[in-house]
């Protein structure tokens, strides 16, 4: 198991009988996830794809079928309440898919969780896949993964795709791939990633994909020069985005003065991330990150 | 979203957020009408636009009469007010706000919004009121409190406490301090605010605390909740671009190059900008389709990328998540035949549903350049456009 999913995943899908919801978990079984259980509130009894038996609550899927994980595909006006329910019920990772829950939800959800067991992923990201044990949990496409030992933890969806293709495309594979989202607030940060993949033995190198607003990269920074000992490449979207304007992502915007790329980017490259120009060369400098390392790759 | 000044303060009355008198007028007439209803010896005539720095750049005006005020009105109205904070073009003045002048013995600064490194709402008060907080937040910034609020039990008093006498208030002050923060945090809340921004919050002489400015944006995410919040939208003060993209629910905002991007993914829609700039290029918007988009939303995306005159090449960058390709195929081809697509069309395809996408495209009879990576997808945009 690299880091947070694997093979030992039990994997309950909230919002199983939606339209986001029943096209990515039927995706996900097909890429080989362990799905044992479904949750929409008032379809208990059913079964999704003759195979995965829905419950009312999160609470009743945990004890029926001993899941151990949850994604969430529940709308904006719902989600909060569905990570709490997770949260309440013991679930030790809850993975949220969902873009647009208010903020002040998400104030109250990041309160409820301080004191519990479970680590929050998300929201509005893409989820977390680790190829070697055929566990994709998101939205992800698993045809450009495969298997192999390189981390990799974005803020994007689309954009994390994009370094894996190209992680792909080199001949090296991922051991796991973690969208933290897009958020201002949000359950999980950089640092909480690259803590696992320092400590992972089946990582060799990081890709770390920041963007405007917030300063989680120089946290990020600041915490990788003190202790990440792995080679580590890094790439920041968002350097030709203008202040003030929230660049799709509630979290993209640059206020205050604060938040801005070349801020990330003066951190990052201080801190020993070998930084990438562009989005096409994502895989090429994680390449040189660990070739200056002396890695044989 | 952003509201007016005077949106602002009908909600701080609604919230008993202590705010001057004030009158929303539209004529000088109705300026005249306003100074005379209002009384007092002195008015301010207040340019209404969602930009701040309205002061320094002549859009905030004393009046000494009800004559003056109808006068400064005058020339206030239609008038392209430019401050720091508008472009280079400013903002066309269409509603002043006509206050009642107030006895101000000090300035305060008063914001509320989120920390993001704490994930929690924090008050910011600091004794220079009046001046640009981020100027404060640079030089001294221990002159600036801060009180993070707990959601598990909302703003307390002992945090007002702590302000109050951090700012050097006494006496009665204090306790009007802290209503006024217990207020207007409950406003914020309840209406879902990002940011509540108080610049200058004044102490009068009698000892008032009251909001002298006040400035309101929403939580976008939010609004699906906050009908009344949503009433109050002008939407004269937006691109009409944007509050286009809005109706159909898509991310876009307005650039100056000439190169239109639609892409799926915030993330990778600004690298895509990102690299346009790399290669040579001028990206003419930013656009996240996003991850469920459907043939319809994908289509009026295209229309509304190719409604910009400055358009002359577009870039079509998908990598398929939720977003399938065949679908964002099946709406480029349908919007391009409906637009009769006469400039330049680069596509990146990649993701879900690739190669189906890719057929799509191929059959369509349109004339497109294909590309594998986002780099050459640029620079063949780039190209295009010689």
């Amino acid at each position: 198991m690299s880091i947070l999913v694997g093979a030992d995943t039990r994997l309950m899908v909230q919002g199983i009988t939606g339209s986001a919801g029943s096209f990515h978990a039927k995706q996900c079984m097909d890429y080989g996830t362990n799905i044992v259980a479904g949750v929409t509130p008032g379809k208990g009894g059913q079964t999704f794809e003759n195979k995965v038996p829905i419950f009312n609550t999160v609470d009743e899927a945990v004890k029926a079928t001993g899941a151990n994980a949850s994604v969430v595909f529940v709308p904006p006006p719902y989600a909060a309440d569905s990570i709490m329910e997770a949260a309440d019920a013991k679930v030790p990772l809850v993975i949220t898919i969902t873009e647009g829950i208010p903020v002040n939800d998400m104030i109250k959800v990041k309160r409820y969780l301080q004191g519990t067991g479970t680590r929050l992923i998300g929201p509005n990201c893409p989820g977390v896949i680790t190829p070697r044990a055929k566990c994709k949990i998101g939205i992800m496409p698993g045809h450009i993964h495969r298997p192999g030992r390189i981390g990799v933890v974005s803020r994007s969806g689309t954009l994390t795709y994009e370094a894996v293709f190209q992680v792909t495309g080199l001949g090296l594979g991922q051991s796991t791939a973690v969208g933290i989202g897009g958020d201002p607030v949000n359950g999980t940060n950089f640092i909480d990633m690259l803590k696992l993949f320092n400590e992972d033995p089946e990582t060799d190198a990081v890709i770390m994909i920041g963007e405007i607003g917030g300063s989680a990269e120089e946290e990020a920074a600041d915490w990788v020069k003190a202790n990440f000992k792995k080679p580590i490449a890094g790439f920041i979207a968002g350097a030709s985005a203008p202040a003030g304007k929230r660049m799709g992502h509630a979290g993209a915007i640059i206020s205050g003065g604060k938040g801005g790329a070349s801020d990330k980017i003066a951190a990052m490259s201080a801190a020993g991330y070998v930084m990438a120009q562009s989005p096409s060369e994502l895989g090429s400098t994680l390449v040189e990150a660990m070739k200056r390392r002396g890695m044989k790759v | 979203m952003k509201i007016h000044e005077y949106q602002g303060k009908e909600i701080f009355r609604k919230y008993g957020v202590p705010v001057p008198r004030g009158i929303v007028a539209r004529s000088p007439d109705q300026a005249e009408h306003a100074a005379k209803e209002l009384g007092t010896k002195v008015v301010v005539v207040k340019a209404q636009i969602h930009a701040g720095g309205r002061g320094k750049g002549g859009g905030v005006k004393l009046a000494k009469s009800p004559a003056e005020a109808k006068t400064i009105a005058k020339s206030m109205l239609g008038m392209m007010l430019k401050t720091i904070q508008t472009g280079p073009e400013g903002q066309q003045v269409q509603t002043l706000y006509i206050e009642e002048g107030m006895d101000i013995e000090k300035e305060y600064y008063l914001g509320l919004t989120l920390d993001r490194a704490t994930g929690r709402n924090t008050f910011m008060a600091s004794t220079e009121g009046g001046v640009e907080i981020e100027k404060v937040a640079h030089e001294t910034p221990e002159k600036i409190l801060r009180e993070a609020v707990d959601p598990a039990v909302g703003f307390q008093d002992f945090q007002g406490r702590k302000m109050a006498f951090g700012l050097g208030l006494s006496g009665d002050s204090v306790a009007k301090f802290v209503k006024f923060c217990r207020q207007l945090y409950t406003c914020y809340i309840e209406t879902d605010s990002s940011l509540a921004e108080i610049n200058p919050l004044v102490k009068l002489k009698d000892g008032t605390i009251i909001a002298l400015d006040a400035k309101l944006n929403f939580d976008d995410n939010a609004l699906y909740r906050q009908t009344s919040v949503v009433e109050m939208r002008d939407v004269h003060e937006e691109d009409p671009r944007e509050a286009k993209a809005k109706e159909f629910d898509l991310a876009y905002i307005a650039l100056e190059g000439n190169i239109g991007c639609m892409v799926n993914g915030a993330g990778l829609a600004m690298a895509t900008m990102d690299t346009i700039k790399l290669v040579g290029g001028q990206p003419a918007n930013f656009l996240d389709v996003g991850g469920g988009a459907n043939r319809e939303k994908v289509t009026a995306a295209f229309k509304l990328i190719l409604a910009d005159p400055a358009v002359k090449a577009v870039l079509v960058n998908i990598f398929g998540g939720i977003m399938k390709c065949d679908v964002i195929a099946e709406g480029i081809v349908a919007a391009a035949k409906e637009v009769s697509l006469n400039i330049p069309l680069v596509v990146r395809l990649e993701g879900t549903n690739v190669e189906k996408g890719k057929e799509i495209l191929r059959t369509s009879g349109l004339k497109i350049t294909p590309a594998d990576d986002l780099r050459q997808a640029a620079e063949r945009a780039v190209a295009a456009i010689k």
